[in-house]
């Protein structure tokens, strides 16, 4: 039972309250560039937390079985990002084959989210909170790209609505995006004192 | 950026580009999430900044000398490499001698490992090009990349502490804007700037 409520705790924690987008301002390259259409951000934040939950969960085996306590702990970096890599691999390799409508519309955004700052951001999160529950680290890896998911789909739905809005010519773009996103975190901020 | 000669008004052609034109953060909104992370003071943005400068530096050097060994489909995986191991030397200097710093930056300063400026940089200018010319290049990102940050930090600092690299500069009377040191802060703060540098472009075309 406690575990069971620290799980859905570190869940609901990471996902509404330390946001990776809101919070750790992790991941606003994807989030800011594909968050046009809503479909497209419903698919790439499912990419997204299909390869935060792998990768998340191998580093943490990786980090706790061979690295730590050991002078390799110095190559730790280096690891993370060959296991990200591996593991986008492989979604493009699944995509590609079972959803080619989709490859061709994610382009280059795709093979980007190797350099996601959300999954590499979300595998030194767990290294530095210390998390030594492999369970947990799971947990809060999968919550991650649920977080992410959420954040990028609320700015999609928002965006498409910009279009049809009259917005200075200055600030059309990029600049009303990032307005947009800080009044999101804004709001976001009340989830703040929720848990502990 | 592809410059054939090298005749030095060229050189310094490239330098300025980085600095103005092709801003890494105002232009090509590049490495967001440093940008925004780590200019609440003005202190932590230098640090990040210079941090930037060395391993875009150092990975440009390397790059640009292998860039005739380099087969195509492993190419970002060796430019991904190549950086991690030059950020892990700057986390490990920073450790070092900057234990404070360190701990402001936490994981931001491996992050660096996935900041976009530096493979688009490796990927559009030093693979292609000689090696003086990748280090101006990468000189002068990193410098537009530091001065965008620590503007932005300046910003934020002001209006949220009313002091700048620790210095107080307004009145005791200044009520400090909490929410500039928020994440709310920083977007904000960077969507209107780059409203600012489009007005500035536009005045200017």
């Amino acid at each position: 039972m406690d575990t069971l409520n620290i799980l859905l705790m570190g869940f609901i924690s990471i996902v509404l309250i330390n946001n990776l987008v809101f919070t750790k301002f992790l991941g606003i390259c994807p989030y800011l560039g594909v968050s046009g259409r809503i479909d497209m951000a419903f698919g790439m934040g499912m990419a997204v937390t299909f390869v935060v939950t792998l990768s998340g969960t191998l580093t943490w085996l990786i980090d706790h079985l061979i690295l730590m306590g050991t002078p390799l702990e110095v190559t730790r970096y280096v690891c993370f990002i060959l296991v990200i890599a591996g593991a986008v691999q492989l979604v493009e390799m699944y995509v590609r084959k079972f959803f080619p409508s989709l490859y061709e519309s994610f382009g280059i955004f795709l093979p980007l989210i190797t350099t996601n700052c959300a999954i590499l951001g979300l595998c030194l999160f767990i290294n530095l909170w210390e998390i030594d529950n492999l369970l947990e680290a799971v947990v809060l890896s999968f919550g991650a790209g649920i977080g992410f998911t959420m954040a990028i789909c609320i700015m999609a739905g928002i965006r498409e609505n910009l279009n049809l809005a009259d917005v200075p010519e200055c600030l059309k773009g990029a600049p009303i995006t990032l307005i947009t996103a800080g009044l999101l975190t804004l709001a976001f901020m009340g989830f703040a004192g929720m848990i502990r | 950026m592809a410059n054939k000669t090298s005749s030095a008004p060229l050189l310094g052609e490239t330098f300025i580009v980085g600095l103005w034109r092709e801003n890494p953060v105002f232009r090509l909104l590049l490495g967001m999430c440093p940008t925004l992370a780590v200019t609440a003071a003005v202190k932590p943005a230098f640090t990040m900044g210079l941090c930037v400068i060395f391993v875009l530096l150092c990975s440009n050097i390397i790059v640009s000398l292998m860039r005739n060994l380099l087969k195509p489909h492993l190419r970002i995986l060796m430019f991904t490499l190549t950086i991690s191991t030059f950020v892990t030397i700057a986390d490990l200097f920073l450790r070092a001698f900057q234990p404070t710093m360190s701990e402001v930056l936490g994981p931001y300063v491996p992050l660096i490992i996935v900041n976009c400026i530096i493979i688009c940089r490796a990927e559009a200018c030093a693979s292609k090009n000689r090696l003086f010319v990748s280090i101006i290049d990468a000189l002068g990102m990193g410098a537009g990349f530091t001065v965008t940050l620590c503007v932005l930090a300046a910003v934020r600092e002001i209006l949220s502490t009313g002091a700048i690299w620790e210095i107080r500069i307004l009145p005791a009377g200044f009520v400090p804007w909490a929410a500039m040191r928020m994440p709310v802060g920083a977007f904000i703060t960077l969507g209107l700037l780059l409203g600012l540098v489009n007005v500035a472009t536009k005045r200017n075309a």
